[in-house]
């Protein structure tokens, strides 16, 4: 009965902790909701144990098992992927402008998302400060346009190259830090780029933002509808998969991997790590700045408050949600945390306290992601031929 | 000019070196950066205002300041701590010995939900914190000082000099020690390490709150965001010091003040926060061990 007799001290707790912040009247639905959770998480474990629902239990445990790692199987295979595409193709026609532009923006988190991917789950250096490069992107187009005229084509490969000169830049003083300290480093520097967007006046207007940003042609047909984005995105967004996947399975992918799970073991077998790390800042922050040209292009208009940290961590938690990296599992972190906002509009005000309570229970329950990546370790065990692992000098 | 930076400083520097304390403290025992520490400060100052509040409506300020002031920064501190031993609890305990990244993922999680809890139940403005202590002000070398300051000075230097007396002679100070330098070890020897690490986040998150509540009073007003910045300042001052070092996180939280302090009065108001992060990455790069060093323990041989 332990196990129950914790279950009114832990509500108590809980609306203790919420009293002088909550007012007593909400402490108090928060310590019955925190009670009942407890509650029905310990009768369930409980019955599951005392051999119950053991039966049951177990059943629907191994359906859901096998059905997910159906899902994860299928979602390697490249003839679902065909099929997807053209699905997703044709998936415009049937919705409402609305719906396109939340799938444009999907679109672009995904960018955002893979391109956090290769820094984060392909060489595993965490990093707190990604929207400085999706700033820095949407900036260079959204200045060069309003200045100079430059149009949307050329501006993305500038952008492009801008983003991973900064990725460079950033990753040269950082390559001998590790782990936690690399966080704070990169959120220290996302800070820093926002903060002078945001005290730069004469150049970036500041708060204010910039107007008016021209939006792209393709020939003669100036591209501002939703549909329009729509097919852009996905154009951009197939070219970042392929590639992605690419990188994933090359000889620096595996070098990635290798530097991720132990660095020093990676520089002993002759990867080079300057190199690779700094070649997993610059390609992370590419497709940062990929996503932020077309983002200012989209929206015509920008300004620092879309460059927060908030929006460094939603991307992040994409990542960790899909599972780390697997490709189909970022896109699918990306996806949730866009749409799923959407279809919970009347819940806008609990958005952010959600997403760092998903992040905390993710961790806690199943830090792989919701789709795991192909092979993990063994990936590099299986696919390795001896004495060549990873990029040579 | 100089004397008044000087003491601009140093009242901010006490309130990032309790904060700071904090960070070392767990560092030091768990090699991890407590994200949310940051927030239990904010926290702290919340509840701050709650307890003015109540005591307010019963006619206590008026009747009796000195037990006022106790209870404005005792229950604080009590809840704080009940706030951090409650964060290592859920977000942190389970999450011993796997990767490093999962703890701290969870850590900005935590943060995140912490933050915005607080502007959920208590709205996005800012929060007015009541004037308590009325005190004159003097003038010192040609800077301004008040009593304010000069309260805030003594209490946070008071509370540092006890830290370092209960780390140093306490049985359970000992075994905080103990559990920084070898957690396997200490546990061997008998040390009950699950309950020195919820300590550790109870001291910290007590010296928070009375950050808190400090800079509630210091400054007049509160709101949500405050914890973010002060957390990843305090932070820096931590790093700067030597972070698992208790002495180096003081010493950090000082200097960083005081640079911050004359940098906004002799070169840019407008590019303060840029500098204090300008440090945190200047430190992180050319000498990650800080001034001070680090603790000694597990942290140095990561």
């Amino acid at each position: 009965m332990s196990a129950y007799a914790r279950v009114p001290l832990i509500g108590l707790w809980f609306a203790f902790l919420a009293l002088p912040l909550a007012g007593w009247r909400n402490s108090l639905w928060i310590g019955l909701g925190c009670a009942l959770v407890v509650l029905i998480v310990s009768v369930a474990r409980a019955s599951v144990q005392s051999g119950y629902l053991a039966w049951p239990a177990g059943r629907v445990k191994a359906g859901f098992t096998t059905a997910w790692s159906f899902i994860e199987e299928k979602s390697y295979d490249k003839r679902y992927w065909s099929l997807f595409l053209l699905l997703v193709i044709a998936l415009p026609w049937t919705l409402d402008r609305y719906s396109t532009d939340v799938l444009v923006i999907t679109g672009i988190y995904i960018m955002l998302a893979l391109g956090l991917n290769v820094v984060v789950g392909f060489a595993g250096l965490l990093d707190l400060g990604y929207v400085a490069f999706y700033a820095v992107g949407a900036y260079s187009y959204a200045l060069l346009n309003s200045w100079y005229g430059l149009s949307f084509w050329p501006a993305l490969g500038v952008g492009v190259a801008c983003s991973a000169l900064f990725g460079v830049i950033l990753g040269i003083p950082v390559l001998r830090l590790r782990g936690d300290y690399l966080a704070i480093v990169t959120l220290g520097f996302g800070e820093i780029i926002r903060l002078v967007l945001n005290n730069w006046d004469n150049v970036t207007q500041g708060p204010n933002g910039i107007l008016g940003i021209g939006r792209p042609y393709l020939g003669d047909m100036r591209l501002y509808k939703p549909m329009h984005f729509y097919y852009l995105v996905l154009a951009l967004c197939v070219i970042t998969i392929f590639i992605v996947n690419r990188l994933d399975k090359s000889r620096l992918g595996r070098a990635w991997a290798a530097m991720r799970e132990d660095e020093t073991v990676a520089e002993c077998v002759g990867v080079n790590i300057v190199y690779t790390k700094l070649s997993a800042f610059a390609f992370g922050a590419a497709w940062a700045g990929f996503g932020g040209v077309v983002f200012s292009a989209k929206q015509t208009f920008i300004s620092p408050e879309s460059f927060t940290f908030f929006e460094s961590v939603i991307i992040l938690c994409m990542v960790v949600l899909g599972g780390m990296a697997s490709i189909p599992g970022v896109m699918l972190g990306a996806f949730i945390l866009t749409v799923l906002p959407e279809a919970l509009r009347e819940l806008t005000l609990f958005r952010p306290m959600l997403l760092g309570g998903a992040m905390v229970l993710m961790m806690v329950l199943r830090p792989q992601g919701l789709l795991q990546a192909k092979g993990g370790r063994h990936h590099l065990e299986r696919d390795e031929p001896q004495g060549e692992a990873g990029a040579g000098r | 000019m100089f004397a008044q930076q000087l003491v601009n400083g140093l009242v901010v520097g006490a309130v990032y070196a309790l904060i700071a304390l904090g960070y070392t403290l767990v560092y030091g025992i768990l090699q991890l950066i407590n994200f949310a520490h940051g927030e239990i400060y904010m926290i702290g100052a919340y509840v701050g205002i709650a307890v003015l509040a109540v005591l307010g409506t019963m006619g206590l300020t008026q009747t009796s300041l000195a037990l006022s002031i106790v209870l404005v920064f005792l229950i604080p501190m009590i809840y704080c701590a009940a706030y951090g031993i409650t964060l290592e609890r859920v977000a942190y305990r389970p999450l011993r010995g796997a990767p490093r990244l999962s703890p701290l993922i969870s850590a900005i999680g935590m943060s995140l939900f912490l933050q915005n809890y607080v502007q959920v139940v208590q709205g996005a403005r800012d929060k007015a914190f009541p004037n308590l202590l009325e005190l004159g002000s003097f003038q010192l070398f040609g800077a301004y000082v008040n009593g304010l300051q000069i309260f805030i000075l003594v209490l946070a230097v008071g509370l540092m000099a006890a830290l370092q007396l209960f780390i140093k002679k306490t049985k359970l100070g000992k075994a905080m020690r103990a559990t920084a330098q070898d957690r396997t070890m200490a546990s061997l020897v008998g040390v009950n390490v699950n309950r020195v690490i919820a300590f550790t986040f109870a001291i910290g998150s007590v010296m928070a709150a009375v950050a808190g509540v400090m800079v509630g009073m210091y400054y007049g007003i509160v709101n949500h965001h405050i914890g973010f910045v002060a957390g990843m300042k305090a932070f820096t001052a931590a790093v700067l010091g030597g972070i698992g070092n208790v002495t180096g996180a003081l010493l950090g939280g000082f200097l960083l003040a005081l640079l911050e302090s004359f940098w906004a009065g002799y070169v840019s108001a407008v590019y303060k926060d840029i500098f204090a992060f300008m440090v945190l990455v200047v430190v992180l790069i050319f000498r990650p061990e800080g001034i001070l060093g680090g603790s000694g323990g597990e942290a140095d041989r990561t």
